[in-house]
């Protein structure tokens, strides 16, 4: 398993546009995907789930990817968290 | 027949009506128990969905830009979302019951989540789910809805509400307007009516019960007004006013990326109101060269309770960053008087605007205060920022006031966190005390902004909440232009700034007298903004001075308002 933590630092946090980005990016990965705020958990394929956190500025995240080629996927996704600027 | 409603976008439109009339989807709980018929009834539902979302996400980018188009891309993410399938098919399975109705409760159940929400923006998310659902839900019932992009003959939209896909559909060539029975200036029909700039007006509440198919009607996305079935003299009026209102925004248009110059190339600075974070697109928009107010306080009355440092950084950091490096004033907590905080318990008072509000509020509670400077310093490291305090009557409220800032500018420095070391600090002139000793002001503060609003209340002692004596609120009255006058070459003569933030600053009477008294800044509602660099541009700078110079030895406001009227502003249209 494959894990990091994310501070949030975009100004209008993970909204819409982003966690669409986000799910598009797990969507063939064969795994477990899961991203963690505070006690919830949410499956980080599913852009209700992502948006039910609400999450903002100054939200500290955990994603999680477990299967095959999670170093790869994962790397994807941090990708999108710095080319999106949700991060510094 | 005149109905009112909201304006939520700007415009005038006169034609037929067309009405848009969803129909009902009836939900059932029908049980069958085949439920793998109904999964595949489900999966036919989703795909034919995914297609036509595809389609529209493409074509509104085309047709408006790649930002509307994303919207329908995370449409398209809602509709393959894992959570609300494997829900709604686990609910199938288990309860028998028929697609329609299992996806309806499980998309409800995560709308309803959404419209918990604080935050307003995922609580308005909930809109973007349930449109998704009545478009799958519509598959699965056979129900086909009217597509708006079928209009092909000149119209005026009338519909309870739109929905994203609805206002996505609007063939602009032919739907020349909407009006609608419910939503406000922020739903998503208002937003879409104003990036696709056609006028709307909404919530309504029965505009559709009121009209038929094909009765002419006239949309005033202006002021709000719908007029059913108008005489011949309203469609004139209306004519005339559509031809106005299209030549005036053609013209303004062109100046929203200028500077702004009187006939004779002087600069003066135009500046923006606001009240919020959320205002910021408005204010570029409409091309403000900076903010000559932000009024804090609704920071403070949208709270439950003191916004934290945290939050009043974020807000102003947000603000002068969007701006930088053009200016940002900001106003210090003016509470009080007509403003009240529910956190905040304040003694009732026989006369509150002329009691414990504002600064002398925060005199006392110092603790708010000094969060309030805490949050206005870190911020000021981002941006253009000038701090400014409201209700200023002494040079002893000044130094007092000031004191806070040293204190924690001190804090600060040895704590060696960042902020703007040269941050200007100016007043607000509203009390008739502090104008007349503008001198001594100027030579401590580094600018003034004149509050009309209330300078205007405090020298005709007149209550401007009460009706009865409203005819003494007089913005042009000798008496004011002459305070005025003293405030601004007070400044002057120390080498200061002086700015304007009430709504005399935007008012068409009284900004050449302003340009001829010298006024450095004119703040003012984001979408008067044009309209007032328009009219300077036509003002010569000695013309202005001399009307001054006449107007304040006038005797009374409607002189000097003739005068106005009589010397410049009929020289030309605006």
């Amino acid at each position: 398993m494959i894990q990091k933590k994310f501070l949030i630092t975009d100004n209008a946090g993970i909204h819409a546009r982003p966690a669409s980005l986000l799910t598009r990016a797990v969507q063939e990965f064969d795994g477990v995907a899961k991203i963690k705020f505070m006690e919830k958990e949410g499956n980080l394929k599913s852009i209700m789930s992502i948006m039910a956190l609400g999450l903002k500025k100054g939200s500290e995240i955990t994603v999680s990817l477990e299967g095959e080629m999670e170093e790869s996927v994962f790397s994807m996704i941090e990708k999108i968290f710095i080319e999106n600027k949700l991060v510094d | 027949m005149v109905v009112s409603g909201i304006a939520a976008s700007d415009g005038i439109a006169i034609g037929k009506v067309f009405k848009f009339e969803k129909k009902a989807l009836r939900i059932t709980n029908k049980k069958n128990e085949f439920y793998e018929e109904e999964i595949k009834k489900l999966n036919k539902a989703i795909d034919l969905s995914k297609n036509e979302l595809t389609d529209i996400s493409e074509n509104i980018t085309k047709s408006i830009d790649k930002e509307h188009g994303e919207i329908f891309l995370a449409h398209r993410e809602i509709l393959v979302d894992p959570e609300i399938y494997k829900k709604t098919v686990e609910k199938i399975e288990k309860d028998k019951v028929n697609a329609a109705f299992a996806y309806h409760q499980i998309t409800e159940y995560f709308a309803k989540q959404f419209e918990n929400m604080k935050d307003e923006y995922f609580s308005e998310r909930a809109v973007d789910v349930r449109d998704v659902s009545r478009r799958v839900i519509s598959h699965l019932l056979g129900v086909e809805n009217i597509s708006l992009n079928e209009i092909t003959n000149e119209v005026i939209l009338i519909a309870r509400d739109l929905t994203p896909s609805d206002t996505a559909q609007l063939n602009q060539k032919f739907v020349r307007g909407f009006i609608t029975n419910i939503g406000g200036k922020t739903s998503h029909s208002a937003i879409m009516a104003r990036s696709i700039e056609i006028p709307a007006v909404v919530g309504t509440r029965d505009i559709m019960s009121r009209v038929k198919n094909n009765d002419l009607i006239i949309l005033d996305g202006i002021s709000g007004k719908v007029i059913i079935n108008p005489s011949n003299k309203e469609i004139e009026e209306y004519k005339n006013k559509k031809t106005n209102y299209v030549n005036d925004r053609n013209k303004l248009k062109v100046l929203r990326n200028k500077e702004t110059i009187t006939a004779c190339g002087k600069k003066i600075e135009l500046a923006a109101n606001i009240g919020s974070p959320k205002d910021i697109e408005t204010v570029i928009g409409n091309g403000a060269e900076g903010i000559g107010l932000y009024r804090t306080e609704f920071l403070y009355m949208e709270s439950d309770d003191f916004p934290t440092e945290e939050e009043q950084f974020i807000a102003y950091k947000k603000v002068c960053e969007s701006l930088n490096p053009k200016p940002v004033v900001i106003r210090t907590l003016d509470i009080g008087g007509d403003k009240e905080l529910k956190y905040l318990k304040t003694p009732d008072e026989l006369n509150p605007f002329l009691g414990h509000r504002a600064i002398r509020l925060c005199f006392e509670e110092e603790k708010m205060f000094e969060t309030q400077i805490r949050a206005l310093l870190r911020a000021s490291a981002f941006g253009n920022i000038k701090i400014m305090f409201p209700m200023i009557a002494t040079i002893g409220d000044f130094r007092r006031a000031k004191g806070f800032v040293e204190k924690i500018k001190k804090e600060f420095d040895n704590k060696s966190i960042e902020y703007n070391k040269n941050i200007e600090i100016g007043i607000m002139v509203e009390i008739p005390a502090t104008a007349i000793l503008a001198d001594c002001f100027a030579k401590e503060v580094d600018f003034f902004s004149i509050g009309t609003n209330d300078l205007i209340q405090y020298t005709f002692a007149a209550d401007r909440m009460n009706q009865k004596v409203s005819y003494l609120y007089q913005p042009y009255n000798p008496s004011l232009l002459r305070l005025i006058k003293m405030v601004i070459d007070s400044a002057h003569a120390e080498g200061k700034w002086v700015g304007m933030c009430g709504e005399m600053a935007g008012d068409p009477i009284a900004i050449p007298l302003l340009v001829g008294l010298g006024l450095d800044e004119f703040s003012m509602s984001a979408t008067s903004i044009l309209k007032a660099r328009h009219l300077i541009s036509n003002i010569k700078l000695e013309d202005a001075k001399s009307l001054v110079e006449s107007a304040i030895y006038k005797d009374t406001s409607s002189e000097v308002k003739k005068l106005v009227n009589e010397k410049l502003l009929n020289r030309r249209k605006l």
